[in-house]
């Protein structure tokens, strides 16, 4: 579709949308002006709202598609902790508003805190971090603030599993810290013999997800949480898969000593097109004072901010402000709307959704990663013998998938599992949505048997066909440019 | 069941095709003595309508008071058009661009933007957001240690007129990878950073120089100087702007003899509302030569297989899911929603829209500096040019002439005695392009009246 660039004529705007009365900057004197106008589109506004809405419709998104995304908890979004987000009393609000301008906004914030601990159990939670990968980078440097206050600075490794997150190891490394990976063992769970064999006084903490990115929960949790104990080193929870347990294991119980939580994935906040997210850290007793600020207080009957001030162990502010605010709000309702009982019941039925997937797709003979395993509120498949047999690859059925309308599962990861796909269905899909996506994949597994070009030439049906990823990275073309339309030509 | 659509019958037969007689055997991995039961801190649920009262409520407590607090949030017009399309489903419920051919609606919005904040700050390219002002410039001076290999000493010239959130914030995400931050002072009449400073550093290991404009006072930078002075010496310069004020002011790729390698900022006032401080988003642009330094999501523009041009992410081989521990960032989720917000808020208003907010902000807070400073004791602090910011020095304690403001529905500017104690009675005001004449007269007449009031019942003006 063309850009919005190249359809702007000079001397056209949308002149209600900007103060009628030209001024002159008068106080500004010449040599800090700059000598010509930035090259923005000159548009008008029913042409910004027909091109975006155009475009908006080239996307797949939950509340158009099925969006399987494994790890990524793409459930449904509440509109109504949308439209209450954004009350005019919310979005007006200064994030340096006195505090009786503040009283509902914090009341707001403090529930939250005190809901958060409560399902995670944690002794204290700060809201602030921006996303999961800023609540991993508040969790690892609190890590560091304990280890250094205690004086104990010959320690200078995170353990992180091969299954994690890309941002483990990413967050770890930008705390200062070197990184060791602890292979998988054979049935998913953790190779607590190498982790025996990884851990010393050189360890400052291990990161950990449970359920871990290949789909199980690691049953042996409690043992690993007593031997990096055992060791001086601290647990911390990346809470990416936290859907999976919402009210029936708590991270707190399970020995972990930091976590942070993704407020777009468990507390369906949206995912807006890649952000923002909102990655609140908890931690126990003994990390409680190196918490982020600001975090909220409720004195008597009055909320308040605290900050560096009330807080001088803190490893400090992430964020200019407070975070993503209206966010934090979204996942605020949509808590207060699912209530106590409903906490539990994502867990319940994000597991039976995963679970009946993952039988029908082995009924069906696709293969499991882990066979013998329960499924979380995810499973991985692997296409290992489709790729081998009929030279079709995971990322062909995943394209495939979307001429059928289906947003393709998270692919190619987690890396260990050779040619996977990683499905995530979320509690919020019915069963005739499920069934309709069991079917396409058993058709797409019919078709690389007859027809495989099909297969590895799709999506067929979409506004693009494959792109060429590797020229987009050669010949890096990364901004329009005046006058370049016609130097193409 | 809220936001559940499960069915009786359909439950039963789902544990069927699954062999389970429960739901509950689907946990039975988990250890016993792990589980847990209760929540009993956490409230029942609530109906829509009934959890709409209690937040219309909760909003309503805060009042929607007259603000002439600026200090790296600002109160501008938004277009009515940008959250009714930004707030369209197919934005607002899709995630991360990794199945390009289903996300061109985003990856191509996100490349029109690119080319929006190339064209404001005049660099060659922009990441697709960080997650805020204060954030993007950690991510900026780590880059720029990155980036200048010659530099060996990881110093880092922080000006003290820059925002001091965002120096807090530098330093704690940078402070454990052995970089150090050093303050510079400012000039305390104009309000900037006297290139002179610079002169002691000649000559030394320094590896990046970091460049407000305005600064956290609404002054303006020499910023030429500075940035001659960092390409002078091999270090490296990163401009903090505000992209608001770049429809006026001289754009950082254009700054000095040869423009700075990295530009950042907060992208709060191109459609984002205050919001209680977010959710914002950072920007980042640089010069070609560091694009593989970038943190962040970066989109191209590429072929498909019919020769049809199309958008992807691109050089991910910087990024976290790739590289692991040896990425540039460990950012994922970015402000992905903001930044579509701003596109078309850029869109709507272009560069003449924009430059006519910023000069309206421009005018305004004129017009405010002369009004309050026509108070007797109320004197402007600082006598550089500003761009919608000014530093007053009040007769009186800011903290108790802003709490009796606020009980009128004032919130009067951002106090500035904690951060700079060598101003006193400093307060910073800002005023937008929604600030009318009658909303500057309110203000004016309490402060006087304050002012007076004070003067009469001490005798005196108290110190503070």
């Amino acid at each position: 579709m063309v850009l919005i660039q190249e359809q702007s004529r000079a001397g056209r705007r949308s002149s209600a949308q900007a103060p009628l009365q030209e001024v002159e900057a008068t106080s500004i004197p010449e040599q800090f002006r700059r000598k010509s106008r930035p090259a923005l589109p000159e548009v008008s506004e029913m042409q910004v709202v027909r091109h975006y809405t155009r475009l908006s419709q080239k996307n797949f998104s939950i509340d158009t598609h099925f969006y399987p995304l494994g790890s990524c908890t793409m459930k449904y979004n509440p509109r109504g902790c949308n439209s209450l987000a954004m009350l005019p009393g919310f979005l007006g609000r200064h994030p340096e508003a006195p505090e009786n301008h503040s009283q509902g906004f914090l009341a707001c914030m403090h529930d939250l805190q005190e809901t958060l601990k409560e399902v995670t159990g944690m002794r204290a939670v700060c809201l602030s971090p921006a996303a999961g990968s800023q609540g991993e980078f508040a969790g690892v440097a609190m890590i560091r603030a304990y280890h250094d206050a205690r004086g104990d600075t010959a320690r200078s490794e995170i353990l992180v599993p091969d299954a994690a997150h890309g941002t483990n190891p990413a967050s770890a490394v930008m705390c200062g810290y070197k990184v060791r990976e602890i292979p998988t063992g054979l049935d998913g769970d953790m190779d607590v013999e190498a982790l025996k064999q990884a851990l010393g006084p050189q360890t400052a903490g291990i990161m950990l997800t449970n359920p871990s990115t290949l789909g199980v929960f690691d049953r042996r949790i409690g043992e690993i949480a007593k031997l990096v104990h055992e060791a001086g080193g601290l647990l911390y929870y990346d809470g990416a898969n936290l859907n999976a347990i919402l009210g029936k294991v708590r991270p707190g119980d399970m020995g972990f000593d930091v976590i942070h939580i993704n407020l777009h994935k468990t507390f369906s906040t949206p995912h807006g097109g890649g952000g923002p997210g909102a990655g609140p850290v908890g931690v126990s007793a003994r990390l409680e004072p190196y918490l982020p600020v600001p975090m909220v207080e409720k004195d008597g009957t009055n909320y308040r901010w605290l900050t560096e001030r009330d807080r001088p162990e803190t490893i400090g502010r992430l964020s200019a402000f407070a975070g993503n605010a209206g966010i934090l709000l979204r996942a605020f309702v949509y808590a207060r709307m699912i209530g106590r009982e409903g906490m539990a019941r994502v867990a319940e039925y994000s597991t039976l959704n995963a679970n009946y997937m993952l039988k029908r797709l082995q009924k069906a003979g696709f293969e499991a990663a882990y066979p013998e395993r329960r499924a979380t509120h995810e499973f991985i498949i692997t296409l290992r013998r489709e790729a081998r047999t009929l030279g079709v690859n995971t990322m062909d059925y995943a394209k495939r998938l979307l001429d059928y309308g289906f947003h393709a599962p998270t692919t190619y990861f987690p890396l260990l599992v050779p040619e996977c796909l990683l499905i995530e269905p979320t509690e919020s899909e019915d069963k005739e949505t499920l069934d309709a996506f069991l079917e396409a994949l058993i058709t797409i597994e019919e078709e690389a048997e007859s027809d495989p070009d099909l297969v590895k030439g799709a999506p067929h049906s979409l506004p693009v066909k494959r792109l060429d990823d590797v020229r987009a990275a050669r010949e890096l073309d990364l901004a329009w440019r005046p006058g370049a339309d016609q130097e193409a030509d | 069941m809220p936001f559940i659509p499960h069915t009786e019958e359909e439950v039963r037969q789902m544990l069927e095709a699954i062999g389970a007689s429960s739901i509950e055997e689907l946990f039975d991995e988990i250890p016993d003595e792990l589980r847990f039961n209760g929540l009993k801190d956490v409230p029942d649920a609530m109906s829509e309508m009934e959890v709409a009262q209690l937040m219309q409520a909760r909003a309503q407590a805060d009042g929607q008071p007259l603000c002439f607090i600026g200090a790296g949030a600002y109160d501008h017009h938004i277009p009515a058009a940008v959250w009714e399309i930004a707030g369209r489903g197919e934005f607002y419920t899709a995630y991360t661009p990794y199945q390009a051919e289903a996300s061109q609606g985003t990856l191509q919005l996100l490349y029109e933007y690119q080319s929006m904040m190339t064209a404001l700050t005049a660099m060659d390219v922009s990441n697709a957001s960080l997650y805020d002002g204060a954030s993007a410039l950690a991510e900026a001076i780590l880059m720029a240690v990155r980036a200048n290999r010659k530099s060996k000493s990881k110093r880092v010239l922080v000006p003290r007129s820059l925002h001091p959130a965002y120096r807090r914030v530098a330093y704690n995400i940078v402070r454990n990878q052995d970089i150090e931050l050093v303050e510079l002072p400012f000039d305390m009449t104009g309000g900037h950073t006297d290139p002179a400073v610079l002169e002691q550093y000649a000559g030394e290991d320094i590896t990046a120089l970091v460049i407000p404009q305005p600064n956290f006072f609404g002054v303006l930078e020499e910023v030429d100087a500075l940035t001659d002075w960092a390409r002078a010496n091999k270090v490296m310069s990163i401009a903090v702007v505000n992209p608001l004020a770049l429809a006026l002011l001289q754009p950082p790729g254009e700054w000095g003899s040869e423009g700075v390698d990295i530009c950042c900022g907060e992208g709060q006032p191109l459609g984002a509302p205050l919001s209680s401080g977010g959710p914002y988003f950072g920007f980042l642009c640089c010069r070609q030569a560091h694009v593989r330094q970038m943190p962040g999501r970066i989109v191209g523009r590429t072929l498909d297989l019919d020769g049809k041009p199309g958008f992807t992410l691109t050089l991910q081989a910087r990024e976290q899911h790739i590289r692991r521990s040896k990425a540039t960032s460990n950012i994922c989720t970015n402000q992905g929603l903001m930044v579509t917000a701003a596109t078309i808020h850029m869109a709507l208003l272009g560069g003449e829209g924009l430059e006519r907010v910023a000069a309206g902000c421009n005018t305004n807070i004129g017009l405010l500096r002369d009004m309050l400073t026509g108070i007797e004791g109320v004197e402007p602090i600082f006598e550089r040019p500003v761009f919608h910011e000014q530093v007053v020095r009040l007769p009186l304690a800011v903290k108790d002439v802003l709490h009796t403001l606020s009980a009128h529905n004032i919130q009067g500017g951002f106090d500035l005695s904690d951060d700079y104690p060598e101003l006193g009675d400093a307060l910073l005001i800002c005023a937008t392009e929604k600030r009318t004449r009658d909303e500057m007269q309110v203000y004016q007449e309490k402060l006087e009246r304050l002012v007076q009031m004070q003067s009469k019942s001490c005798g005196a003006v108290p110190a503070g």
